[in-house]
């Protein structure tokens, strides 16, 4: 009954209460961060997937620069609607992990995250090389989105004809994040989120009972792309523009923080992560030229006395609000 | 032909010290250290502010820079990963803390360096000039002389005195070493130190070529992890193999691609992706090591 209670207050605030906050105080600014958060977190929930199979993955710029770039070609090549290409880069996304985690996935702990941390450099100089990615000037104007109707009863309006099209891209990334979290936490009560635990813990222990290792770790790198790759569509629908510098290594290191920083074991964690890395990082502009100072300062700071994640420091009451 | 090869040394001495430092530090504390390319950067601007800046003689600088980085390494190892190592749940915490010190020493570059481009004047001059088939200036030469030594005395150093002695039997087993009466806490954060000092070796040589700038940390570190994979990681040998056969591959592919473009890195990594499917340990790392 909490949890329900937890979820519908969740979903009051994100849908209606930040709105209205930021309708009443005039700064439409905000809408831009949240939506990056949002996306973001999608991203870094990919991420956080992998971790809980027992993968250190620092790739997961690799998948969101890919899904930039399919939706983007997509869009821009084919004149396609950008919500099609939208789960059309999640599935490339998702075939290219399949491709690439059949070999690398037999790698485990420090292999596994350097290697994965070296994919994001090589998606990088492909972008940089292949024609159709035209280099390193980019794909720039990028369309809005257009609208969706069926039966003569518009489901979603054509961004570019609306007034305010942040608060459109707010509320569609809200949506993904909230349709993202709900499936990532039906997978982690499923049986497959079982699997995955035994996985965890003893590789070789979960395959001499039966379960199915190199199966299951590739299908989880897949949803975990896919989840990138949606992340890193939006992302380029929004800034109307992709390079080959959109995700870097750095990038990939903070979907990675984000995981951390929220905790590992709370499929909440990287929604968490994301929010306050990223308000941290904004709010530190203040501070000028100290900000990567006073930003890195307070990473270490947190380890060094929450090694666990955020969420291992649990306030009474709030433990049955967030499953 | 001949140039190829002696640039395939050049670089694959550098990186094998860059990489040394590297998996030394894992070996001992299975930490993989993100921030290993910005100490070596920090060692670069160490040198250039003695050197450059001060007017030193540069074996001095070379050593404020050794120094520097060794004292640095071993309070972050003191006051850092020592404390999370023991609280954590899960090691791989380390490799937040890794990275967050990763942005602090950038941040702590930009702050005192700048951003800058940064250039010493050359220690030697002139170039040696073989028939114009094999050119390479004097001061690469040195440098990459004494990279060499650096290399063989630092072997010499882990294979015969008693610190080296401690320091492989940590790697090898951490918990026999302490029952054998190795001190473990002491010769974690030496071995830590001697990793930084190599990082603050090579960026304190490499300054005198290539110049230093901040962001030179992130591609350095990178190239670091792809040498330790190729050798295998915690691995001394594997390191000083991984070093020189990626210098290798980087020298001929730059002669033999040039006209390609950027495709050199491109193909060095699906090559790298390929061999690691065939043998994810690396060329002498153990399974799962």
């Amino acid at each position: 009954m909490i949890q329900w209670a937890g979820v519908v207050i969740f979903l009051l605030a994100v849908f209606i209460a930040i709105p209205g906050f930021i309708a009443a105080s005039g700064r439409s600014d905000l809408y831009y961060t949240l939506t990056s958060v949002a996306l973001l977190s999608i991203a870094s929930a990919g991420v956080w997937l992998t971790f809980y199979i027992g993968r250190i993955n620092i790739g997961q710029g690799a998948f969101a620069l890919i899904g930039a770039y399919v939706s983007a070609v997509l869009v821009t090549k084919a004149g396609m609607s950008f919500w099609l290409s939208l789960p059309l880069a999640g599935l490339f996304a998702a075939a290219v992990a399949v491709v690439i985690g059949v070999p690398i996935l037999r790698l485990r702990g420090v292999y596994f995250a350097m290697i994965s941390l070296v994919l994001t450099q090589v998606v990088t100089l492909t972008a940089l090389a292949l024609p159709i990615t035209n280099g390193a000037k980019g794909i720039t104007s990028i369309p809005l989105p257009g609208g969706v109707s069926a039966l003569g009863l518009t489901l979603i309006p054509d961004f570019a004809t609306l007034e305010n099209p942040r608060l459109a891209f707010y509320y569609a990334a809200s949506v993904l994040m909230v349709l993202t979290f709900a499936a990532m936490y039906r997978l982690v009560n499923s049986r497959l989120g079982h699997l995955c635990r035994s996985m965890q813990q003893n590789e070789e222990l979960a395959s001499s009972i039966g379960v199915n290792i190199s199966y299951i770790r590739v299908i989880v790198f897949a949803i975990s792309s896919f989840l990138g790759g949606i992340g890193g569509a939006m992302f380029g629908s929004i800034a109307q523009s992709v390079y080959p510098s959109s995700f870097q290594v750095a990038d990939s290191v903070n979907f990675m923080l984000n995981c951390f920083l929220g905790g590992l074991g709370y499929v909440f964690g990287p929604m968490l992560g994301t929010l306050v890395l990223y308000f941290g990082w904004d709010l530190l502009f203040e501070l000028g030229r100290f900000q990567l100072l006073a930003y890195s300062s307070m990473l270490i700071i947190l380890m060094l006395f929450l090694p666990n994640g955020l969420l291992s420091l649990r306030l009474p009451g709030k433990k049955e609000a967030d499953k | 032909m001949e140039q190829i090869l002696a640039n395939g040394i050049y670089l694959g001495a550098q990186y094998a010290m860059i990489a040394l430092g590297l998996t030394l530090i894992f070996a001992l504390m299975n930490v993989l250290n993100f921030a290993h390319g910005q100490m070596y950067v920090l060692g670069g601007f160490v040198t250039y502010t003695f050197y450059g800046q001060l007017g030193w003689p540069f074996v001095v600088a070379l050593l404020a820079s050794c120094i520097t980085l060794a004292v640095l390494g071993a309070l972050i190892e003191r006051f850092l990963f020592a404390p999370v190592i023991r609280r954590s749940s899960r090691e791989e915490s380390t490799m937040l803390l890794a990275a967050g010190l990763a942005f602090f020493f950038d941040a702590v570059i930009l702050l005192v360096f700048g951003e800058k481009q940064r250039g010493v004047p050359k220690i030697v001059d002139g170039v040696f000039n073989w028939d114009f088939r094999l050119i390479m200036p004097y001061d690469r030469i040195l440098i990459c002389v004494l990279a060499i030594l650096s290399i063989v005395s630092f072997i010499l150093f882990m294979q015969y005195s008693k610190t080296g002695r401690a320091l492989r039997a940590l790697a090898q087993d951490r918990t026999a070493a302490q029952l054998m009466g190795v001190n473990v806490a002491r010769y974690s954060m030496i071995g830590f130190a001697l990793g930084a000092m190599l990082a603050g070796l090579v960026g304190g040589l490499l300054v005198t070529i290539t110049g230093v700038n901040l962001g030179m940390g992130g591609p350095t570190s990178i190239k670091a992890f792809m040498m330790v994979m190729i050798g295998g990681a915690g691995v001394i040998s594997g390191a000083i193999a991984g070093g020189i056969i990626l210098g290798f591959l980087e020298a001929i592919g730059l002669a033999v691609l040039s006209q390609y473009g950027d495709i050199t890195y491109l193909l060095i990594f699906v090559s790298l992706m390929l061999f690691l499917a065939i043998r994810p340990q690396g060329l002498m790392g153990k399974p799962w090591g």
